[in-house]
């Protein structure tokens, strides 16, 4: 009751003198606005920043095969031959914080094309959903596979930047076809520029094709493979019956020469690329595919796991600590423009306390208390700075509209601010209110009546 | 009843290294329902004597009976209670509160009253003071908008509205013309007579000083006349 007619009676003396009222908030009007202003643009191209990185794959997450072992020989990571592709996709079906995932068998291998030849650091067989994970489905040309030419194993591919440079020295590459261990494929699809990643690795040396073909056609046929798994995959059976009905023989029967320590699956894969909903479900993400995986791998619970999980950690601590910078940056500007609008606060306060001192002295005279005095100034003071901070926000908010009509930044609305706003115009209203309203509050009835 | 009871109230300022002794030893009675006023030229001490009549300042020394209360030696929080609820003041410039209106200036001193009172029943007694005053129809007028007659009367109703047991009017005509002055001493008058209010009127002017009913005279800092001369309890002069 008495604190509303405290804050009624501030209202009433404000109103006296509502232009200097307007003027002296108005440094934290500006203030405000500014601090919403930019926290606004800031968060978005924080955001954009954000999604820019995780186009870096913070957002992704590699399972590997576990480490096979034999006769106390360890083979190092990726040695087991574990991983399926229906792991691939019960991932992506059964991972709520999944977005995607891609099955990855890896060759190494040279490729030819009329008479130049080349060596990519990459040939992945995969799905299109490869294309997804990585955030690459734009081409520059042409198109990508389809799981139709999964199922077929279509001599089909996908090739990067690099290639087209080195291979086809610039020129088109669709429709042309290159020789992968003599194993003809038809480039239907090039795809975009995305230069080295955060290791100098160049990401554009890529060739990319459906798995099965490459695992069945390429690396399955050839005698020499880099990758450990690949030499005993031959023994996973000639047809893709079993994973899609109706298919074709493969290639042709090399009798099975499967003398390999693991009991070997049907079909294995190198990796599993998963893309998470966001960088921040990564962790759950982990839980979530090591619990199903565990699960489908029949695995006990005293068992190790038979595949390893690994995130791309430097990208994601790259991520927060960018964010955390901007934040910092913005807080620290926010902060001096709300000092100096609470110097203007008090200056203004003093000016008043000194040309309402005879109002002061009367209030007194009829009974006010010091404390009485020091609540009416400094309410008068809060009361400012928080119509000030309201206006504060709703020109912020116009402004950074304005930015996203007019400059097309993105900006996005920041409650914290909001909410952060108010409190910090509340407390500088208290802060530098203070001195005055003590000053105030001290004056002398006698004084003060008698002042002119 | 005493209303007022001064004993050898002493005043002392401190200048420096100078110290000037305005109240030299102040004795006198006001009585419940009288119409006094405190004549005295400037430099006199009769402002100062005032202030401590006023409760706004203490004295160095002696004691002074408020309602049969000794306040000479209060807390400044419990000074401005008993300002508040026994104490009416009105000055010379009115000290209205500029771009407020007039009910709401009257209603100003209910703000500082430690009881809590509804806004409702604020805003009758106000407009009720203001009636008495003879400016109901006003209430909504601004201070700039009144004159200077109409503005004392606010005052006054601003003075009045706690129900205060002594009015002090410090120079209360030194503002106006002799016309409404004479107005604004007729209705001390009459609230004194009618209401029993006791008036204690602070003026330099001897014909100010004549509408009262009893007048105390103060020079150098001491009371040379104005004490009822059948007084029993006090001397004519404070002198010691």
């Amino acid at each position: 009751m008495k604190s509303v007619r405290t804050v009624k009676t501030a209202l009433r003396a404000l109103r006296r003198n509502l232009m200097r009222a307007a003027l002296t908030t108005l440094g934290i009007v500006i203030g405000i606005a500014a601090v919403i202003a930019m926290m606004e643009i800031g968060n978005g191209s924080s955001i954009a920043i954000k999604k820019t990185i995780a186009s870096m794959g913070a957002n992704t997450l590699l399972v590997l095969p576990g480490t096979a072992t034999s006769g106390g020989v360890t083979f190092g990571t990726g040695s087991a031959m574990t991983l399926t592709p229906q792991d691939a996709d019960a991932i992506a079906d059964e991972c709520p914080a999944v977005l995607a995932t891609a099955p990855i068998v890896r060759v190494r291998a040279q490729i030819v094309y009329g008479n130049r030849n080349w060596v990519p650091a990459l040939i992945y067989g995969t799905s299109p959903d490869f294309l997804v994970v990585r955030e690459w489905t734009d081409l520059t040309e042409g198109e990508t596979f389809t799981d139709r030419e999964i199922r077929n194993s279509s001599k089909v591919c996908v090739v990067g930047q690099t290639i087209v440079r080195e291979l086809f020295e610039g020129e088109s590459p669709i429709g042309k076809e290159i020789r992968i261990k003599n194993v003809s494929f038809r480039v239907i699809g090039v795809l975009k520029q995305k230069g080295a990643n955060m290791m100098g690795m160049d990401q554009d040396d890529i060739v990319l094709a459906p798995w099965t073909t490459i695992k069945y056609r390429v690396s399955g046929s050839s005698a020499t493979v880099s990758n450990q798994s690949a030499e005993t995959t031959t023994s996973s059976g000639n047809y893709l019956n079993q994973l899609y009905p109706g298919s074709s023989k493969l290639y042709p029967d090399v009798s099975s020469s499967s003398y390999g320590p693991q009991p070997v699956r049907f079909s294995n894969i190198d990796q599993i690329l998963v893309a998470t909903r966001t960088p921040e479900h990564i962790p759950v993400a982990m839980e979530q595919i090591t619990t199903l995986l565990r699960e489908r791998h029949r695995i006990r619970p005293d068992e190790p796991e038979d595949f390893r999980l690994r995130d791309m950690t430097e990208i994601t601590r790259t991520l927060s600590s960018t964010t955390r910078v901007i934040t910092t940056l913005l807080l620290v500007v926010a902060m001096i423009s709300l000092v100096v609008g609470g110097v203007g606060i008090m200056n203004i306060m003093l000016v008043s306390v000194t040309e309402r001192t005879r109002e002061i002295g009367l209030r007194m005279a009829v009974g006010a208390e010091p404390a009485d005095i020091l609540r009416q100034f400094l309410t008068e003071s809060i009361v400012l700075c928080f119509l000030g901070g309201l206006f504060g926000i709703s020109l912020g908010r116009l402004v950074s509209y304005l930015v996203t009509v007019f400059l097309n930044w993105p900006t996005a609305t920041s409650v914290e601010a909001i909410i952060a706003s108010v409190a910090v115009s509340v407390t500088v209203g208290l802060a530098f209110g203070y001195y005055p309203a003590w000053k105030a509050s001290r004056l002398d009835p006698i004084e003060a009546l008698r002042y002119e | 009843m005493d209303l007022i009871k001064l004993k050898d109230i002493i005043k002392v300022y401190n200048l420096g290294e100078i110290e000037l002794q305005v109240l030299k030893g102040i004795t006198m009675t006001i009585c419940a329902g009288e119409f006094v006023a405190l004549m005295g030229a400037s430099g006199s001490g009769k402002s100062t004597l005032m202030n401590i009549l006023g409760c706004l300042d203490r004295p160095s020394g002696g004691e002074y009976w408020l309602h049969g209360k000794e306040i000479s030696n209060l807390t400044v929080n419990e000074r401005a209670r008993i300002r508040n609820k026994m104490i009416g003041f009105v000055f010379q410039n009115f000290n209205l509160l500029s771009r407020t209106s007039a009910l709401e200036n009257v209603m100003m001193p209910f703000t500082y009253a430690h009881e809590s009172i509804p806004e409702k029943k604020m805003r009758e007694q106000a407009m009720v003071m203001l009636e008495r005053v003879g400016l109901a129809d006003r209430a909504n007028h601004h201070p700039s908008q009144l004159s200077g007659g109409q503005q004392q009367r606010v005052a006054i109703a601003r003075a009045l509205v706690n129900n205060p047991k002594l009015l002090l009017a410090d120079e209360p005509t030194g503002n106006l013309d002799s016309k409404t002055s004479v107005e604004i001493l007729e209705m001390f008058r009459e609230l004194n007579e009618k209401d029993g209010l006791t008036v204690l009127l602070v003026t330099h002017d001897i014909d100010v000083g004549r509408a009262a009913k009893r007048m105390i005279h103060i020079r150098d800092g001491l009371i040379v006349d104005g004490e009822y001369s059948e007084a029993t309890l006090t001397p004519v002069e404070g002198k010691r």
